[in-house]
């Protein structure tokens, strides 16, 4: 086990390696001068080398690429082009409204959805089944921004019950986390259903039948377990979906997270914002992956023996 | 005959795929006296393992009792309420499977698995019940218990692994065991510890035994009735002296001649012609008409299960008054296969 | 027997690696076969006999080079087997053919047997196109399928009736050796007796020699002229049918048979249990390799490999056996250290994973 998650650790460093050449060269692979883009095509020669200068952007590229990797692990971003407040700061207060609406939204996916699937598979082929399985469909055919909007026309704008926008107060959360969370809940009732039905066939699921264990235990104790090892890795893969989705839901509901400032640091070409916060969500992404791969060996003891 | 603690009665179960009836168990009828070992022989399809999961009912859709009786020390099973069947279940009749390997559930230890069992059954706790688990891996041969109670199942080998599966089976010391295969995916050394410690443990327990098997040689060594079947039937039904010294029926028959055997020699292997049946095509007389050598026009009503003079019940035409085919047809002829 | 047999096997080895480490560097072998010898006459039928991971299987896919042996030498009617290019071991292959335990897997779902059959007699190009259809049919017939039959898919036959496509597949390109892989494991007693006779009979017209592998000892009677015992790599014992059944000499030949229940209520036998499961053949026990669920072992059994030769004059050319106390044994000089008819003294023994070890070899083996 320590041998494992040692070499997946090892594993990881390439990876954000990676990830840190791909946000670095953002910056780059925009075409034409990215100090003249932060600056504004009509901005007066002395601003742009201004930014020039500040940017590093005359050293070679591989310095630059090594300071920035530096900084980045000194947890320095840089700073922005707008307001001169480390990215760090903006990056650091930000991330914690988007962290808090991925999570909220993966424990809404996961516990509707493992419920959703349990019932599909325990009462395949009955009206429930069917039901949930096209409401499933639904759910995953929906881009969250239009579920976003239908939820805000339909329970703030005719009934009135929750805020259409911010975040915070219990009401404020509802509504996008319904939004961001459904697409999840769905792939992960589907999961669940076809990984279920799968473990509900096995001998072992027999066996714990003809030992007199109650119809209840042997899902939820007997066969849950283990249907859960490939549902794992699927909401494990989720939570990367929601990290990104997370962009779209945002503007949708004037949430203050991450993605609104990528959106809004895109739009105002403020790259090192940009960068910094890409990086944040792809250096998150890594570590939650790694996270499944730790407890996904641990809930399957079979494994260690590979 | 002694007291019986299973008296199947023309059991049905079926199961219903795409609006067909396909009748996996076809009006069986067996008992099993108490404290004895009843082997249930047959080829694959013939419904042995069906009618086995169907006494627990533990047949699962689409599949469906559909008739019969099946009772079990004078209670009817098949009028018996959920909870009632499971209180039943791993407590008064246990179970053990073909697969060892698949058996047990993969993620749990051997301890946590056999707790369980004390756990439903008689309430016990998680001191109480180690220690009963401990102490029945020690019945059955498992080498430093308290160390493998740990353990998880892929850590044991297949035979080690049937072992605890016997265990767990026999946890609450049941009046009855159902031995489905037990032995079939594992090597002839290994089973034979197996069948031993099986036989050793029903002195012990003072319990009965249904084994399934489609191994001639493990009905012959371990138990003292035979049901033997074809397609959904019990076609001859007999102790296991009668049944391998005379056999009546001509499957019977034809599955100990077309049998090759290590013990002596043999010139040619006598075959049953043709194949099983698909169930779509199975015949309304006696099943095995098709397949049979001594086969006559009557073959196309379905026999009756009779009880001949020496104490078989036999389902065939060839043992009644009505017979129309060849008189004193020899079925069995001691001399040609040994 | 032994001038000028069909197939000759020398000291073949089969290792297969074992990757692991951070590095995934080779850090073991699973010795599945280790340096064992023997031949086969022309239109003999030669069993290998032992329980799972044995070797038995890997012999068989080794001869055919299946898998690439790791040492030894192979010589088919003469020729040297593992010198062939790939090439002329496609055309060597005519001559030596498989039939596995499952025909099911073993036939494409998606053919006929008109394709089946046509592609195999293509590949080596047996039979010119024009007579391959009264070939085919011809070939049906011989291993008693209807003609009708000829375009049926696999799934539409019975598992009997499959293993008989298998074997007509085998036969259409005229081999001379057939390695009859667990060929009537899976089927029915019933069924498998008819395709034990027609594999009897084919030899018999056909003068086609078997290397049969099989665990079922009573087929193996039933069906061979010498048989060779394996045990976790190596050959513990080989010879003659009647004299390995009714003489054997090894001690695990001797639990290996007593094992098996007798198809007769009125015949109980002494019962010898095996101490434990076979040891893992990663690490296999040094010396005689059985000899650590061996009643009769001694110190020289752990120290010393037993060669495999013929103990005892009366087996000269018949039985050899891998056994330092064979002679001890059967004149009773040499007593065994436990009761071997009691199942418990058998029980308290460490085992290992047998089965998992099986995974290893199919992991090792892709």
């Amino acid at each position: 086990m320590t041998t494992f998650i040692i070499r997946r650790l090892l594993q990881a460093i390439p990876v954000l390696i990676g990830v840190t050449i791909l946000v670095f060269s953002l910056m780059h692979l925009t075409p034409g001068n990215p100090a003249v883009i932060m600056a504004g095509e009509s901005a007066p020669q002395a601003t742009v080398q201004a930014i020039e200068e500040r940017l590093g952007l005359n050293d070679p590229l591989h310095i630059q690429y090594f300071n920035f990797l530096g900084n980045a692990l000194q947890l320095d971003l840089g700073t922005s082009i707008r307001d001169n407040i480390p990215v760090f700061d903006h990056v650091q207060s930000r991330f914690l409204i988007t962290l808090e609406l991925s999570v909220y939204s993966m424990i809404f996916a996961i516990v509707l959805g493992l419920l959703a699937g349990i019932v599909s598979a325990v009462r395949q082929y009955t009206i429930s089944d069917v039901v949930i399985m096209i409401v499933a469909l639904f759910g995953l055919s929906m881009p969250n921004f239009w579920l976003g909007l239908m939820l805000i026309q339909w329970f703030s704008i005719n009934l009135g019950w929750f805020s259409p926008t911010g975040w915070g107060d219990p009401d404020q959360i509802v509504l996008p986390v319904i939004a961001l969370g459904t697409a999840g809940a769905a792939i992960i009732a589907r999961m669940t259903r076809s990984s279920m039905l799968d473990v509900i066939s096995q001998d072992y699921i027999r066996t714990a039948r003809a030992k007199g264990v109650k119809e209840r235990v042997v899902i939820f104790r007997h066969a849950l377990k283990n249907a859960m090892i490939p549902v794992v890795t699927v909401i494990g893969l989720q939570f990367g979906y929601f990290l990104a989705g997370s962009v779209l839901t945002e503007s949708v509901f004037a949430i203050n997270g991450l993605g609104r400032l990528i959106i809004d640091s895109i739009l105002q070409r403020d790259f090192p914002v940009v960068q910094g916060a890409i990086l944040v969500i792809a250096v998150t992404f890594v570590l939650v992956n790694l996270a499944v791969d730790i407890s996904y060996r641990f809930l399957n003891k079979r494994i260690d023996l590979n | 005959m002694s007291e019986n603690i299973l008296d199947i009665n023309d059991l049905r179960t079926s199961f219903f795929v795409e609006g067909n009836e396909i009748k996996a168990v076809d009006g069986v009828t067996f008992q099993v006296p108490k404290g004895k070992t009843l082997g249930i022989v047959g080829e694959s399809g013939s419904g042995k393992s069906i009618s086995a999961l169907s006494i627990l009912q533990l047949i699962e859709n689409p599949g469906k009792i559909v008739g019969g009786s099946i009772n079990f020390k004078g209670e009817e099973l098949t009028k018996a309420k959920n909870s009632r069947m499971r209180d039943i279940r791993g407590n008064e009749i246990s179970m053990i499977f073909q697969e060892p390997m698949t058996s047990l559930n993969p993620v749990y230890t051997i301890g946590q698995q056999l707790r369980e069992s004390y756990k439903i059954h008689e309430g016990l706790g998680k001191k109480e019940g180690t220690k009963r688990a401990i102490e029945m891996l020690e019945l059955v041969g498992i080498p430093s218990p308290e160390k493998r109670i740990n353990q998880y199942p892929y850590e044991l080998s297949g035979g080690m692994r049937q072992r605890v599966m016997i265990a767990m089976a026999l946890a609450c010391k049941p009046e009855l065991l159902i031995a489905d295969e037990p032995t079939t995916a594992l090597d002839v050394t290994i089973q034979a510890q197996i069948l031993e410690l099986i036989k050793e443990l029903q002195d012990e327990i003072g319990m009965s035994v249904v084994m399934i098997t489609h191994d001639l040689g493990v009905v012959a060594e371990t138990c003292d009735y035979v049901a033997v079947m074809y397609c959904g039937k019990v076609v001859e039904y007999a102790d296991v002296e009668t049944l391998f010294a005379n056999p009546k029926h001509p499957y019977t028959v034809g599955l100990l001649n077309s049998l090759p055997r290590h013990d002596v020699d043999q010139d040619e292997l006598v075959p049953i012609k043709g194949n099983v049946p698909a169930p779509d095509e199975m015949p309304t007389g006696c099943r095995f008409a098709p397949r049979c050598p001594h086969a006559s026009d009557i073959c196309s009503k379905l026999p009756g299960l009779e009880t001949q003079e020496d104490g078989n019940d036999v389902r065939c035409w060839i043992y009644t008054e009505e017979w129309d085919g060849e008189k004193g047809v020899k079925v069995y002829d001691r001399e040609s296969t040994t | 027997m032994t001038e000028n047999p069909l197939l000759k096997v020398e000291n073949l080895k089969q290792y297969f690696p074992i990757k692991g480490g951070l590095l995934g560097r080779t850090v073991n072998n699973v010795k599945a076969v280790d340096d064992i010898s023997f031949t086969i006459g022309r239109g003999e039928t030669v069993s290998v006999v032992g329980e799972s991971g044995c070797g038995k299987s890997t012999t068989g896919r080794a001869i055919l080079r299946l898998d690439e042996p790791t040492e030894g030498k192979i010589e088919f009617d003469g020729k040297d087997v593992l010198g062939k290019n790939a090439s002329e071991m496609r055309s060597m292959r005519s001559e030596m053919q498989i039939i596995f335990q499952d025909p099911y897997a073993s036939l494409n779902p998606r053919k006929t047997v008109r394709q089946t059959l046509n592609e195999a007699m293509d590949i080596h190009n047996i039979v010119p196109k024009k007579e391959r259809n009264d070939r085919i049919i011809e070939l049906m017939e011989t291993v008693g399928l209807q003609k009708h039959q000829i375009d049926r898919f696999p799934h539409e036959f019975s598992g009997g009736q499959r293993q008989r496509i298998g074997i007509a597949r085998a036969l259409s390109v005229n081999p001379k050796l057939i390695i009859c892989d667990e060929a009537v494991s899976a089927l029915d007693v019933s069924i498998q007796a008819q395709v034990l006779n027609l594999l009897k009979r084919l030899q018999r017209e056909m003068g086609l020699t078997y290397l049969f592998i099989a665990h079922d000892l009573g087929v193996v009677r039933h069906i061979s002229d010498r048989i060779i015992v394996m045990y976790l790599g190596k050959i513990v014992e080989i010879g003659d049918t009647k004299s390995i059944f009714e003489n054997p000499q090894h001690p695990y030949t001797k639990a290996l048979l007593s094992a098996i229940p007798v198809p007769d209520p009125k015949k109980k036998s002494e019962r010898i249990f095996l101490r434990g499961d076979v040891p893992s053949p990663i690490d296999p026990p040094t010396g005689c390799r059985f000899h650590t669920r061996c009643p009769f072992a001694t110190d020289k059994c752990r120290d010393v490999v037993p060669e495999l030769e013929e103990k005892d004059e009366i087996y000269k050319g018949k039985h050899s056996v891998a056994c330092h106390y064979a002679l001890d044994i059967q004149q009773g000089k040499h007593k065994p250290k436990y009761n071997m008819t009691d199942v418990r003294k058998s029980l308290d023994e460490e085992g290992t994973d047998n089965q998992s070890t099986q995974k290893e070899v199919e992991k090792a083996r892709k």
